[in-house]
C-alpha cells in the first residue's frame, strides 16, 4: 500500500471513530425541553387601558426571607468553599432566555428573582419585599427590597423588572409563563405594578429563581441579540448572592460571595465552585474521594444513589425538585390506527406493571403512585385520581374488545440508552399478545426529528417532562390540541384534542381561588387519565448526593434551581 | 526539492479531502446542534428556524460545505453553537496546551519505560523478568486506555488517596508557583499513564525484539570481546542501533496519541482538545468536532510529511528510491 493511500485510510478510520462516538447517545441525556403553545400567542398581551380606574388590591403579602431559618451558622461556621461536581456543559447564565436546568442553577446564584418558594409552595419575599394582587386578578403591585443593588452597585428598579419579563416573553420557550403580561409600570423606582391582560395565578410561580431572574437593564438593552448577548458569560452583572469570577461553559464556574447582597448575613459561604466534568463516573469518584461537595439533580442513575446511600461518608437527600416534576411516562402516537381506539390504549396502561417497573429500571427508587398528569407534590395532585393498576385481564379484555385479541404489533421508537426499559416493557405487554419492536434512534436530536415529524409514524416511545412549578408551564403543553406543533419536541408529541380538556384547562389558568383551581385540575386530570394519550410511569424523584457536613443543601421545591445563599459548611 | 514540493502539495490535497470527508460524514448524523438545544429546552418551532437561518444549517449540504471550505482556507472554523458563539479557534487555542502537554507527557512515559524495560527483557530473554515484559506488554495492549483510567482512579485516588481523580488543578488550591506546579503534576500522572501504558507496551515489546537482534551484531560480539561491561555494551553500543524502529514507530503514532487523549482527557476531566470533542459529539457542535477533526488530522499529515522530509535526508536509498518511483 502506497503511502497517501495510508494515510487516506488513517483520516478515514479517524473520521469513522469519531463518528461512532457520536452515535453512542444514552437517555440520561435526554434533558427534559421547554413548552411554546400556540395557545400562548394567541393569548398575546394586549395594551392596557390609559384612564383604567386604580386597582383594589388584596392583603399585601411578604415576611421572613430566609427558607431555614431554623439553621443558621454561627459567625465562625461561615465562610468556606463548597464545590458542586457537574457532568455537562453550562452554556451561558441568563435564565431568561432559556429553561436549561443548569442554566438555571448557575442563575439562581448569580441572579436573584422576585420571590422565591418554601416546601409548601407558598411565596417566600426576595427582590420582593411585598406584593400584592389586584382584586380584578389584571395587577399585581409589588416592592422592591429597597437596598436591592446589581453587582455593579446600579439599583435593581421596575425598569429591571419589565425589561426581565420582555426578555422572558421574547426569548424563553415558556411562552404562557408571562403571556398575560401587559407591561410593568414604576420606571426608575422600587414601587412596581405588573398589568396583566387577564387573571393568571401562575404568575407568582413564574417569579421564581430558575423561571424569571431579574437582569441589568443597563448591561444588556444594547440592541445586542440576547440569545448570544456576551455578557450571558463574560463579565456576569446581576443581583444574586453570588458573583461569577470565572465563567468557562464547559469545564468550570467560579463564585464568590456577594458582600453587598441585599438579604442581611448571606451569603454564608465565602466561594461556591461549579466543576464540570464530561463524565458522571468522575463526579462519583469526586465525591468519594471528598475533592466534590455535591452533586445532584438529574446527573446520575438509580445504582449510584444505591451506593451513595451505602457509603457511611455520604448524605443522600431524596428531598428537592418537586416543583420541576419529572414524569416518565410513555408516549402514545393517537394518529395510528390502533392507538386511536382508547381501549388499545388502556389495555397497555393496564399492562404495565409499575412497581416492577420501578423496581427493576429505578431499582425501587422512583415514586410508582404517580397516576395522572399533575406530580404527586404539587397542590393540583388528586391522590385520589384513577390509576391503571397491574391488571392483565382487564388489559386482555378491552384488547379483545377492540378487536385486537388476536394480536397487535407495536414498534417503539427510543434512543439507545433506554433500551432496558423499552425490553421490560416489551416483555409486559407481550402478555396480551403485544408484539414491540424496538427501533433505536441514535441520540435525541435522532429521536426528536422522528417523534416530532410532520405525520410521524412513530407508534410509542418513552420519555420525561417536567411539570414546572404550575401546570400552566409545564403541564398544558402535552395536551392542548393547539400545542400539536410538529418539529417540537415535548410539545402536544400524541397528537391528541379534546376541546372540552383545553376548556379546563383553560379555566384553572384564570381561577384564583385555590380550592376551585384544584379541583379543576382534578377533572382534567380524570380525563387525561380516562382518554390515555401517555402511560404515567412514576413520579421521578430527584437525588442529591453529598458529604455529611453540607448544612442547608438546596432541598427546595426548585431544588439547585434556587439560591444556595443559606447553604454552609459544618 | 521537487519531490518534497510534490510531497507538500499531495499532504495539502489530502488536508482538503479529510476536511470534505469529515464535512460529509458528520452531516450524515440525523439531527443537528439546533436539534441538540432543544434537549436543553430552546425548542420553540420560531426559535428552532431562527437558529437553522442563523447559522446556516437551511441551506443545501453542498452549499454548506463549500462555505465550510472557503471559511477553513481563510483560517476560521466557525463559532461553537454550544458556547455561546466563541469562535472555534478561540476554543481549540485555549485547549490545545494540556492535550500538548499531556501528549508529550504520556509518550515520555511511554519512550523512557518501554525502552528500559525492553532493553533489560532483551538481555536475558528467557529470563521470568523477559516473559513478564511480555505477558506486561500482551495486557496493556488489551486493556482500552479509559478501562486503564478508571482502574488508575479506583486504585490512586479513592483506594489510597494518592492523586486526585480529575482535573489540571485542585479547585481549593491557594498557594505558590512552586507548589502550583506539584498540584499539575500530581494530576498529570494518571492521564499520562493512562494514555502512555498501550505506548509503554508496543515500545517493551518492539525494544526487545529488536535489541535481541542487535544483541546478535558483530559489533557487539567486538565490544564484548574488548572487555567492555555488560551496561556498556547494552546502553552505548547496542540500544543507539535497537531504538531506530521506535523512532519510526513514534511519528506515525503522533496522531493515535491525540485521538487517544479524546477518552482519556474525558475520564480525567482534563481540559483539553480530546475532551472538547467528546462534548462537540454530545452536544452535535459541529463547527467544534470538525475543527477538532481538522486539527488532529492536519497534525497526522503533517507528522508523516516531516518524517518522509527527515528520511530522505537521513537515508539516501528513499531518495534514490523516491526518484526512480517518480
Amino acid at each position: 500500500m502506497s503511502g497517501p493511500h495510508w494515510r487516506s485510510m488513517l483520516a478515514v478510520v479517524l473520521a469513522i471513530s469519531l463518528f461512532a462516538v457520536a452515535c453512542g447517545g444514552s437517555d440520561d441525556d435526554v434533558v427534559e425541553s421547554a413548552d411554546t403553545t400556540e395557545a400562548a400567542e394567541a393569548d398575546a398581551p394586549a395594551e392596557a387601558e390609559a384612564d383604567e380606574p386604580e386597582p383594589e388590591f388584596e392583603e399585601e403579602a411578604g415576611g421572613d426571607f430566609l427558607l431555614r431559618p431554623e439553621n443558621v451558622p454561627t459567625d465562625d461556621q461561615r465562610g468556606g468553599i463548597v464545590v458542586l461536581g457537574y457532568s455537562g456543559a453550562i452554556p451561558h447564565s441568563n435564565g431568561a432566555v432559556g429553561s436549561g436546568y443548569a442554566v438555571n442553577t448557575v442563575g439562581a446564584q448569580v441572579n436573584a428573582s422576585l420571590l422565591r418558594y418554601n416546601d409548601d409552595y407558598q411565596p417566600v419575599p426576595y427582590l420582593a419585599s411585598s406584593w400584592a394582587i389586584a382584586d380584578d386578578g389584571l395587577s399585581v403591585a409589588i416592592e422592591l427590597n429597597a437596598e436591592a443593588r446589581f453587582h455593579d452597585g446600579e439599583d435593581v428598579t421596575c425598569t429591571d423588572v419589565g425589561f426581565s419579563i420582555e426578555t422572558s416573553q421574547a426569548n424563553h420557550p415558556f411562552k404562557p409563563m408571562f403571556a398575560p403580561v401587559t407591561g410593568v409600570d414604576g420606571g426608575d423606582t422600587k414601587s412596581c405594578t405588573i398589568n396583566l391582560s387577564q387573571p393568571h395565578p401562575a404568575l407568582l410561580i413564574a417569579f421564581s429563581p430558575g423561571l424569571l431572574p431579574i437582569i441589568p437593564e443597563h448591561i444588556f438593552n444594547d440592541g445586542q441579540e440576547m440569545k448570544t448577548h456576551p455578557r450571558n458569560t463574560t463579565d456576569i452583572i446581576g443581583a444574586g448572592p453570588f458573583k461569577i469570577t470565572e465563567f468557562d461553559s464547559s469545564e468550570i464556574v467560579r463564585f464568590v460571595a456577594n458582600d453587598d447582597f441585599f438579604l442581611p448575613g448571606l451569603p454564608y459561604l465565602d466561594e461556591l465552585i461549579f466543576d464540570l466534568v464530561p463524565d458522571q463516573a468522575t463526579v462519583t469518584l469526586g465525591l468519594q474521594t471528598g475533592d466534590y461537595d455535591i452533586a445532584g439533580g438529574n446527573d446520575h442513575g438509580g445504582q449510584i444513589i444505591l451506593d451513595a446511600q451505602a457509603d457511611d461518608n455520604l448524605r443522600v437527600s431524596a428531598k428537592g425538585f418537586e416543583a420541576i416534576g419529572s414524569i416518565p411516562w410513555i408516549q402514545l402516537n393517537m394518529r395510528d390506527e390502533a392507538l386511536s381506539d382508547v381501549r388499545v390504549r388502556q389495555a397497555l396502561a393496564y399492562a404495565i406493571d409499575k412497581e416492577a417497573y420501578n423496581d427493576i429500571i429505578a431499582v425501587g427508587l422512583n415514586n410508582t403512585a404517580q397516576c395522572g398528569p399533575i406530580q404527586r407534590s404539587s397542590p393540583y395532585y388528586n391522590p385520589e385520581g384513577k390509576c391503571y393498576d397491574f391488571d392483565l385481564e382487564k388489559a386482555q379484555a378491552l384488547m379483545d374488545e377492540a378487536g385486537y385479541g388476536d394480536g397487535l404489533e407495536l414498534t417503539f421508537n427510543q434512543a439507545q440508552g433506554s433500551v432496558p426499559r423499552m425490553e421490560l416493557i416489551t416483555e409486559m405487554w407481550a402478555e396480551i399478545g403485544v408484539t414491540v419492536e424496538i427501533e433505536l434512534d441514535a441520540d435525541f436530536p435522532d429521536w426528536a426529528g422522528k417523534v416530532t415529524a410532520e405525520d410521524s409514524s412513530y407508534q410509542a416511545t418513552w420519555t420525561t417532562l417536567w411539570n414546572w412549578g404550575d401546570p400552566v408551564i409545564g403541564v398544558n403543553r402535552s395536551y392542548n390540541c393547539n400545542n400539536r406543533v410538529a418539529g417540537v419536541p415535548f410539545s402536544n408529541m400524541s397528537w391528541y384534542c379534546n376541546e372540552e380538556l383545553d376548556g379546563i384547562l383553560d379555566a384553572a389558568g384564570l381561577e384564583f381561588d385555590e380550592g376551585k383551581r384544584a379541583a379543576l385540575y382534578y377533572e382534567a386530570a380524570d380525563i387525561i387519565n380516562e382518554e390515555v394519550p401517555v402511560i404515567f410511569l412514576s413520579n421521578q424523584v430527584w437525588y442529591t448526593r453529598m458529604q455529611t457536613n453540607l448544612e442547608n443543601p438546596p432541598e427546595s421545591i426548585w431544588g439547585f434551581m434556587d439560591s444556595w445563599a443559606e447553604m454552609w459548611v459544618s | 526539492m521537487k519531490q518534497i514540493a510534490a510531497r507538500i502539495v499531495q499532504a495539502f490535497g489530502l488536508v482538503l479531502a479529510v476536511i470534505i470527508l469529515n464535512f460529509l460524514l458528520v452531516h450524515l448524523a440525523p439531527g443537528d446542534a439546533v436539534d441538540a438545544l432543544a434537549g436543553q429546552g430552546e425548542n420553540s418551532a420560531e426559535t428552532t428556524a431562527q437558529l437553522r437561518e442563523q447559522y446556516g444549517l437551511d441551506k443545501p449540504v453542498t452549499t454548506q460545505l463549500a462555505t465550510y471550505i472557503g471559511n477553513v482556507l481563510q483560517g476560521d472554523l466557525g463559532v461553537s453553537i454550544a458556547n455561546n458563539n466563541q469562535p472555534v479557534t478561540e476554543l481549540i487555542g485555549e485547549r490545545i496546551w494540556p492535550t500538548i502537554l499531556l501528549s508529550i507527557t504520556a509518550l515520555a512515559f511511554a519512550i523512557i519505560l518501554g525502552v528500559f524495560v525492553g532493553t533489560l527483557a532483551a538481555r536475558k530473554p528467557e529470563s521470568g523478568f523477559s516473559h513478564g515484559t511480555t505477558i506486561f506488554a500482551l495486557v496493556g495492549f488489551a486493556m482500552p486506555a479509559f478501562w486503564t483510567g478508571y482502574l488508575l482512579l479506583i486504585l490512586f485516588s479513592v483506594k489510597l488517596g494518592w492523586l486526585p481523580v480529575g482535573g489540571m488543578e485542585d479547585l481549593r488550591f491557594k498557594g505558590g508557583w512552586f507548589a502550583k506546579q506539584w498540584d499539575l503534576l500530581q494530576h498529570l500522572l494518571m492521564p499520562a499513564l493512562a494514555l502512555g501504558l498501550i505506548y509503554i507496551a508496543a515500545y517493551s515489546r518492539l525494544t526487545r525484539a529488536s535489541m535481541l537482534e542487535v544483541l546478535e551484531s558483530d559489533y557487539v560480539r567486538t565490544a564484548r570481546a574488548k572487555g567492555l561491561g555488560e551496561r556498556s555494551v547494552l546502553f552505548k553500543h547496542a540500544l543507539r542501533n535497537g531504538v531506530i524502529p521506535i523512532v519510526t514507530v513514534m511519528g506515525l503514532q503522533f496522531g493515535a496519541i491525540l485521538s487517544g487523549a479524546i477518552l482519556v482527557e474525558t475520564v480525567f476531566a482534563w481540559p483539553g482538545v480530546g475532551r472538547l470533542a467528546f462534548e462537540a459529539v454530545v452536544e452535535r457542535d459541529t463547527n467544534v468536532l470538525l475543527g477538532v477533526l481538522f486539527l488532529i488530522s492536519t497534525a497526522v499529515i503533517l507528522a508523516n510529511l516531516l518524517t518522509d522530509i527527515v528520511y530522505r535526508f537521513i537515508d539516501p536509498r528513499i531518495r534514490v528510491a523516491g526518484s526512480n518511483d517518480g
